[in-house]
């Protein structure tokens, strides 16, 4: 909102601005700097963790299945068809972030959207778009991921839809009730007196106090996402072996429990320390971002 | 009781509040909500503290019961109630002296009800908490209070929520809760000031009727005067958690001698104000009370400021009939009792 | 900075018509109805009458459920009413001659809430600056504007003007809030319990500035409050409300000098007295405000008032003059109303 046509004197007498106090307070939370750190570097293994592994992801050998962690060669053990784990994890990443924050980011605009539309227009417009809704948000998250997959087909681009649609409905909801919220300040009244049009109203005032509630909201479903999608491809639903994706691999490794258990359970490690520093994350990000007198 | 009470005589002021200092250590700096406050209020007494927000009126009161959180706040100085040494009793013996010695009432009675039970549930279960009477001795107890605080049909009200009564029903429904286990001493921070200006009239006059009618010693928090000279016998002025002025509510009001207290009983609008005249006003803002200074905290907007009033705090001066001042010898004040006329603002002063 | 305002408005009317005429006002908020039982109905507001006068404050006073605010809400178009005209300046608000954009540039609002009533995201500026980019000034000149009319509120424009409002006080939000209503140089400005949020003595300076620009800016003020004492001193003419309805209006000092209604009576006698030798000894009314939800028949106020007839459970009193500029809704002071005290007509 703020234009550059200010006199620089006045910036620099200004305050410092809302998002250099919440950077401020996400770098004095040490679980929050941690968590940070955790995403950067997975993201940076989804990145370029196929151009610095130690083996070739698909190379199988009957010889040397299942072999437990610090093995030779194998720091992390093998798989059941001898393939490298730690390599396998590495590259897993890329897929399973993809399908962790993919979804979440088209819900978040979807969702957002209609939620916005709602709570600001309220009345019928309110009551259609939230009831449709509702009738989505009935079903439990898994059973409804599943039940869409199962409509869709198997494959990633299809799971990728049906986690969306999954995600819809709670982001719409949040965002619906925090719209309704902010729109019944005076600040809102006072500029619907000053005789803006909703759109700039929403555009204004109403985006800028909404939109960081949401996003953190749907920065704690990043971690529900990986798991659901980790869920679809146990299922055999979403990613098609020999694709390394951690849910995948979790569910070819379930066997393996009774002969490597602590090989077999890596995968699920991964998607453990995933979520758990996106939540800790969207809590960080929450306590930040709270405007505080 | 305990060891913590001295034996008492029938001159031992109800409540001494000696040296009281409460400082919170929450935030990024500790802030120094009360600096020193000593009282003294005798049985069958109200006593009105005025103030603004920051002058460390409600900090005060609050300290009575002990209210503020332990981790946070450091209360130094001494507070006996009855006998009761507030400051250094235990939690057991805490719980015994609130409610049954001193009780408070606040300013917005739907967030100090519990919205869940029936008043008469919660006014029996104050009673049986401290006095070891049956269920039905309890309800006939409540019955009494609820007429004692004229509430109309109190067996039906008797059995209502708190949301389903009126701004005014509600007050008189805490105050009967706050009266329910006798105690000596009634803590009453705004019990007014939420409420439409007929209904808070009503409460004032009831307020007054039980406290006579009871011998309670009231301690009363507002910033309205008004209420303030209805109600009490004496007042005391504060700012930036200070006592700067205390006395008699006739001399105090008829002739206060502290700049600031005649800066707050000119400055309100009233009916003989003539129209058009500019309102007299005090410039500047209250301090910050994270900041301590050597001098008098109202020196910056003093009209009267002297070079020594910066340099230290001011002592306290005795007028006569216990009417004491914390300001420059007032004998020798140029003696100017005339409001303060309209102040331009020096450039430097931050408009609250 | 002494600059006259920058948009100039046509005065359509001429100097005697009132700036806003309000007929026949009315506002009832539905209740949830229950199964098989007549929906009940809040009468917030109910075919009230009033004017305000060019260059006036009317002030507005009555207690909780008299529908002051929901009037407030009404006059600004911010509630949509379920019935009554308005007239500003002699031309019908969203009739042809007058668009509702337009009257939005001529009346504004300052809430008692100074917190909510400002945008937690935007700077200072940047909220002052809001209203005049919407009615097309560019961002420079409207942030211009904006530095100005700090400075007019008395807040310096280069320590203020980058904060945000949680950075400010109570009183600095407000003038905040009254700069930017301002902002599009309105000619009506409505004060909705302005100042009651605020301590006593920044109450008393907000006044100051108050009276200051609208002097310098030609304004006409609807103020509403609960506070007796601040209505009197701001006021030229008072207005007071109970239950939705308008019992009385008329010159402030004649209004609190002598006030003719009953419940305006009682509502003055229970301003706290400030003699400690004069305390109030009985309570002029028992019990709470009622709620608008089923008002009595006849005259609202019948139930608690002392003078109460027969006539009063019937008839509604209609807002009758009763000397220059001074109407009341009393049968006791309508001639001929079949009240026993009333004059006989």
């Amino acid at each position: 909102m703020s234009t550059h046509v200010a006199a620089t004197p006045l910036q620099a007498a200004a305050s410092s601005g809302y998002w250099r106090t919440v950077l401020r307070r996400l770098g004095r939370d040490p679980v929050t700097v941690g968590a940070a750190v955790v995403i950067l570097l997975l993201l940076l293994l989804a990145l370029l963790g196929s151009h610095i592994t130690p083996a070739d992801p698909y190379a199988s050998s009957i010889l040397k299945r299942l072999k437990p962690i610090g093995f030779a060669g194998h720091p992390l053990g093998t798989d059941e068809l001898g393939r490298d784990m730690l390599t396998r994890l590495m590259v897993g990443s890329r897929l399973s972030l993809f399908m962790g924050i993919t979804p979440v980011l088209l819900a978040f605009s979807i969702g957002s959207f209609l939620g916005i539309l709602a709570g600001y227009r309220g009345g019928l417009l309110n009551t259609l778009i939230m009831r449709t809704i509702d009738v989505f948000y009935a079903f439990p998250s898994v059973l409804l991921a599943i039940a869409l997959s199962g409509a869709l087909g198997a494959g990633i681009t299809n799971s990728l839809i049906s986690l969306t649609i999954v995600f819809i409905p709670p982001i719409a909801r949040v965002a619906e009730s925090v719209t309704t919220q902010i729109r019944n300040r005076e600040f809102v009244d006072a500029a619907r007196a000053s005789g803006a049009s909703g759109f700039r109203i929403v555009r204004v005032h109403v985006l800028g106090n909404v939109l960081s509630p949401i996003f953190v909201y749907a920065t704690s479903l990043i971690a529900v996402s990986m798991i659901l999608a980790s869920g679809l491809s146990f299922l055999g639903l979403g990613v098609k072996p020999p694709e390394p994706e951690w849910g995948l691999m979790l569910n070819t490794l379930r066997t393996a429990i009774y002969v490597q258990p602590w090989v077999a359970a890596l995968p699920g490690v991964m998607i453990f320390i995933t979520s758990i520093a996106f939540n800790l994350f969207s809590d960080g990000l929450r306590n930040a971002m709270e405007i505080r007198s | 009781m305990n060891q913590t009470m001295k034996p008492l005589t029938a001159n031992t002021p109800l409540v001494e509040i000696q040296e009281l200092r409460v400082t919170f250590t929450g935030g990024a700096k500790p802030v120094h909500a009360v600096s020193g406050v000593s009282l003294q209020l005798h049985r069958g007494e109200v006593m009105a503290l005025i103030g603004e927000s920051g002058s460390g009126k409600s900090v005060t009161l609050r300290a009575l019961l002990r209210l503020h959180s332990e981790r946070h706040t450091q209360t130094e100085g001494r507070i006996v109630v009855a006998g009761h040494d507030v400051v250094q009793m235990s939690q057991a013996a805490l719980s015994q002296y609130r409610g049954a010695v001193a009780s408070m009432i606040f300013q917005e009675p739907l967030l100090a009800l519990d919205p869940v039970y029936t008043l008469e549930q919660q006014i029996t279960e104050s009673i049986r908490r401290h006095e070891p009477v049956s269920s039905g001795q309890a309800r006939a107890r409540a019955l009494e209070l609820f007429e004692q605080v004229r509430i109309p049909s109190p067996e039906r009200r008797l059995q209502s929520y708190p949301h389903e009564l009126s701004g005014g029903m509600r007050q008189r429904a805490m105050i009967a809760l706050a009266l329910a286990c006798r105690p000596q001493l009634l803590l009453a921070d705004e019990p007014t000031t939420a409420l439409d200006a007929t209904v808070q009239i009503q409460i004032l006059l009831l307020l007054r009727e039980l406290q006579q009618a009871l011998g309670l010693g009231v301690v009363f928090v507002t910033h309205d005067i008004g209420a303030a000279v209805e109600v009490a016998d004496r007042i005391a002025v504060m700012y930036a958690g200070r006592i700067v002025e205390e006395g008699p509510v006739r001399s105090l009001i008829r002739e206060p001698r502290h700049p600031y207290t005649q800066a707050l009983l000119t400055s309100r609008a009233h009916g003989a104000m003539p129209k058009g005249v500019r309102l007299a006003t005090i410039p500047g803002a209250p301090p910050d009370l994270s900041e301590q200074i050597p001098g008098c905290s109202f020196a910056p907007r003093c009209a009267m400021v002297q070079a020594q009033c910066r340099a230290e705090q001011p002592p306290e001066f005795n007028i006569a009939g216990h009417h004491r001042v914390r300001c420059i010898d007032p004998s020798i004040k140029r003696a100017t009792a005339t409001p303060l006329s309209v102040l331009t603002t020096p450039q430097s002063m931050t408009l609250p | 900075m002494n600059n006259a305002p920058p948009i100039h408005h046509v005065d359509v009317g001429g100097k005697s018509p009132p700036l806003l005429r309000v007929r026949r006002l009315r506002k009832h908020f539905p209740l949830k109805g229950e199964l098989f039982r007549p929906r009940k109905v809040v009468r917030a507001v109910d075919d009230i009458e009033f004017e305000v006068l060019k260059g006036e404050t009317l002030g507005v006073v009555g207690e909780s459920g008299c529908g002051k605010s929901t009037t407030a809400r009404l006059l600004m178009q911010l509630t949509p009413a379920d019935g009554g005209e308005f007239l500003f300046d002699g031309q019908v608000i969203g009739g042809r001659e007058l668009p509702l954009k337009e009257f939005r540039r001529q009346a504004q609002i300052v809430f008692q809430d100074s917190f909510a009533s400002l945008n937690p995201r935007l700077t200072v500026l940047d909220s002052i600056s809001f209203g005049p980019q919407v009615h097309g000034v560019s961002s420079a000149e409207a942030r211009k504007l904006a530095q100005d009319l700090l400075d007019r509120v008395g807040l310096d424009p280069v320590r203020f003007g980058g904060r945000y409002p949680h950075e400010l006080s109570g009183g600095q939000r407000q003038r905040v809030n009254i700069a930017r209503a301002l902002a599009l140089n309105p000619r009506l400005v409505v004060l909705d319990e302005a100042v009651s949020a605020l301590d006593k003595s920044v109450e008393a300076q907000v006044l100051n500035l108050l009276q200051d620009l609208k002097q310098s800016f030609g304004l006409t003020y609807v103020f509403i409050s609960h506070d007796l004492n601040v209505v009197r001193y701001m006021s030229d003419r008072v207005m007071v409300m109970y239950l939705g309805e308008v019992v009385e209006i008329g010159d402030s000092e004649s209004l609190f000098a002598n006030p003719r209604h009953p419940y305006t009576a009682a509502l003055l006698s229970s301003i706290p007295s400030m003699d400690p030798d004069q305390r109030t000894e009985v309570p002029a009314l028992s019990g709470d405000p009622p709620n608008p939800i089923n008002p009595p028949p006849g005259c609202r106020f019948h139930p608690r008032c002392a003078h109460a007839s027969a006539i009063c459970h019937q008839a509604v009193p209609a807002l009758t003059s009763v000397s220059l500029h001074h109407r009341v809704a009393c049968h006791l002071h309508i001639r001929g109303s079949g009240h026993p005290q009333a004059p006989i007509g």
